[in-house]
């Protein structure tokens, strides 16, 4: 039965896999995960890899947002850092690609703990904006810091090479961006199992409570940014290896708005709520088009009002899932799950 | 150094400033009631001027009629906003309600792509493109006019919620809510009262902003520096509101001439942030005490 799950140890408890069912699933779900570029076209490849690359960005932001209470608006910024870092060192020097990444994400990381330097002193809505002015400043550092960056025309980034293959397919990235979103959302399930997780986790419920069961909140508030902000990188370097260029307006303002969003929608401080709050965010614009290209059978012009009407589903998502819903999908899941192992006998 | 050209630079300056500060105005009569950052002032804004374009243009109004329908069109949004989506989320945490903002904006961007196109527009002028000068320094007309405009409406404002009844019920309710309601005091109604007055304001500075650079659904970026406004003025503050859209005027102002436009971004989010770590409540913000 999956009902009735009595814990007999402290291991069993934090445990994240409790059931027999549950782990069953979870092998059948990482099975489907490694073969999924068989079964797929370049076309589906295509957004499962980019909804990958969310993904791994939207759990970094999670544990900020979700899990420690701290809005960011710049979490965009952060992967630029991430995919700029990648670029320069993919042009400059002859580093493998997977060590781009990782540098990519800690000097992300850095920037995020100097971002979180006015989480003391300001939070709650003046933080998210404090984030924004930040995501602003950078941007205009893209644009100047020409020798770096490349100005306004940006960097064109080199296939990443394993063993002196290049990986420029969607099959080849797919194996790269996969495995290390996994390992990322591992860590992150994992984090809160240790001592700083749950000194985020009580940050968010009770800031000053905290401090008082003595979490130093500064270091914990600049260690969250900086967790965050490496996610972020290290997606954003993803991302400079999946579409090989990389320029100012690559992560604009809305893609912060973007992630937060998938969060809001998918669930803010549950794991699986990052995930399926990404996924969902990078195919809704999909559905929509199909349902477009269905309506340009009856209506003419039906194709040029696309691009609005994403824009219009999008906020009406975050509205309506923040009024109706806002524990967002998971719990929308969590539910149909209590209601399929009830179901019998439930009146 | 050219003092006539400084001159001239400054009150262009001053102008663009006023309507900065009309923008902010829009967020102080919001937040002060509501303790609501209406992240979508600078989209209620764009919308405002799309809908003088409509009356003015489109059903060739003339511009006496089509600039009070703008204005209220922006109050009829507030309102159907503040009863569709802001009155259920009545005691949620403010992010929330912030986020829900944020999704209200990109809904308006997306609409008014979907009504107007996304094609930028200008709007037919309401005012006469002739120079004004003053001393020898040369104003454009349209900058003066928007800056009077908004000098008389921050008045309004100012002199309204000193001596008129809903004014003071007003700070009441931003006071101590709870303690407003047992005084009789009808707080949703007041809280209704502040969005539709917060968004006619933001359309009636859409409608100067588009008279003087035209229309875009980029627009509402500008709502973006006049947050910057009120953070540094206080965010409760009418008065913060005035200086403070006034002095980042003028500072936007000298920046883009004497450095270049791109620097206008870094010096007003810098000016935020500095003043986010210096003094977050603001220069003439209420400074709350948390408690436990």
């Amino acid at each position: 039965m999956l009902t009735g799950t009595a814990k007999e140890t402290y291991a069993a408890d934090e445990a994240l896999l409790t059931t027999r069912p549950h782990k069953l699933w979870m092998a059948a779900f990482m099975a489907l995960l490694a073969v999924a570029p068989f079964l797929l076209n370049d076309y589906w490849l295509y957004l499962l890899c980019l909804a990958t690359i969310y993904v791994a960005s939207a759990t970094g932001l999670n544990i900020l947002t979700g899990y420690t209470g701290l809005v960011s608006l710049g979490h965009a910024a952060f992967m630029a850092v991430g995919a700029y870092t990648v670029a320069f060192l993919e042009r400059e020097t002859g580093l493998p690609f997977l060590l781009n990444i990782l540098l990519g994400g800690l000097l992300a990381a850095a920037l995020g703990a100097v971002v979180g330097l006015p989480s003391l002193r300001v939070k709650g809505l003046y933080l998210a904006i404090a984030t924004i002015a930040f995501s602003f400043i950078l941007h205009f550092v893209f644009v100047h810091f020409e020798g770096v960056t490349g100005g306004n025309r940006g960097i064109n980034v080199a296939p990443a090479t394993i063993f002196g293959h290049e990986l420029s397919t969607y099959f080849d990235l797919y194996y790269v961006i996969m495995p290390v979103t996994v390992l990322l959302v591992l860590g992150a399930a994992n984090l809160f199992r240790t001592r700083i997780g749950r000194a985020f986790i009580a940050i968010r419920d009770r800031d000053i409570s905290a401090e008082v069961l003595g979490i130093p909140l500064l270091r914990y508030k600049l260690m969250s940014f900086a967790v965050a902000a490496f996610y972020a990188g290290v997606a954003g370097g993803l991302w400079a290896y999946f579409f090989r260029l990389v320029t100012p307006e690559t992560f604009p303002l809305l893609t912060s708005i973007f992630l937060l969003a998938a969060i809001i929608v998918g669930g803010m401080g549950t794991i699986l709520g990052g995930i399926i709050g990404a996924v969902f965010m990078t195919l809704t614009p999909e559905a929509l088009r199909v349902v477009v290209d269905i309506l340009s059978l009856f209506v003419d012009n039906a194709a040029g009002v696309l691009s609005p009407i994403r824009t219009v589903v999008f906020g009406g998502l975050i509205i309506l899932f923040l009024v109706f819903e806002p524990q967002g999908l998971a719990e929308i899941i969590q539910r149909m799950r209590r209601f399929l192992q009830l179901w019998p006998y439930k009146r | 150094m050219d003092w006539l050209f400084f001159a001239e630079v400054s009150m262009a300056g001053l102008g663009s400033g006023a309507l900065l500060a009309l923008t902010a105005l829009a967020f102080v009569l919001i937040y002060k009631a509501t303790k609501i950052i209406n992240l979508a002032v600078g989209e209620v804004l764009m919308f405002g001027g799309y809908l003088y374009f409509a009356f003015a243009a489109g059903w060739g109004l003339p511009a006496w009629a089509s600039i009070p329908l703008a204005v209220i069109g922006g109050g009829v949004v507030g309102g159907i906003v503040e009863r569709g989506i802001i009155r259920p989320m009545l005691g949620e945490n403010p992010i929330s309600v912030f986020m829900v903002t944020v999704g209200l904006g990109s809904v308006l961007i997306g609409l008014t792509e979907l009504i107007w196109g996304p094609n930028p527009r200008s709007v037919p002028a309401f005012v006469p493109s002739s120079p004004v000068f003053i001393g020898e320094a040369y104003v454009s007309r349209k900058i003066l006019v928007s800056f009077v405009v908004a000098g008389v409406v921050i008045a309004l404002f100012a002199l309204l919620f000193r001596f008129w009844r809903g004014g003071v019920a007003l700070r009441a309710t931003a006071t101590d809510q709870a303690a407003a309601y047992s005084c009789g005091i009808d707080v949703p109604r007041v809280f209704a009262a502040a969005w539709i007055l917060g968004c006619a304001t933001a359309a009636g500075a859409g409608v100067l902003l588009g008279s003087i650079g035209g229309l875009s659904v980029e627009m509402g970026a500008f709502g973006l520096s006049a947050l910057a406004v009120v953070i540094v003025g206080g965010l409760d503050s009418i008065l913060g509101a005035l200086i403070g859209g006034l002095t980042l005027g003028l500072v936007q102002s000298w920046t883009s001439t004497y450095w270049g436009g791109e620097y206008v971004n870094l010096t007003t989010f810098s000016i935020l942030l500095a003043a986010l770590v210096v003094r977050p409540y603001g220069l003439f913000g209420t400074h709350d005490i948390e408690r436990l």
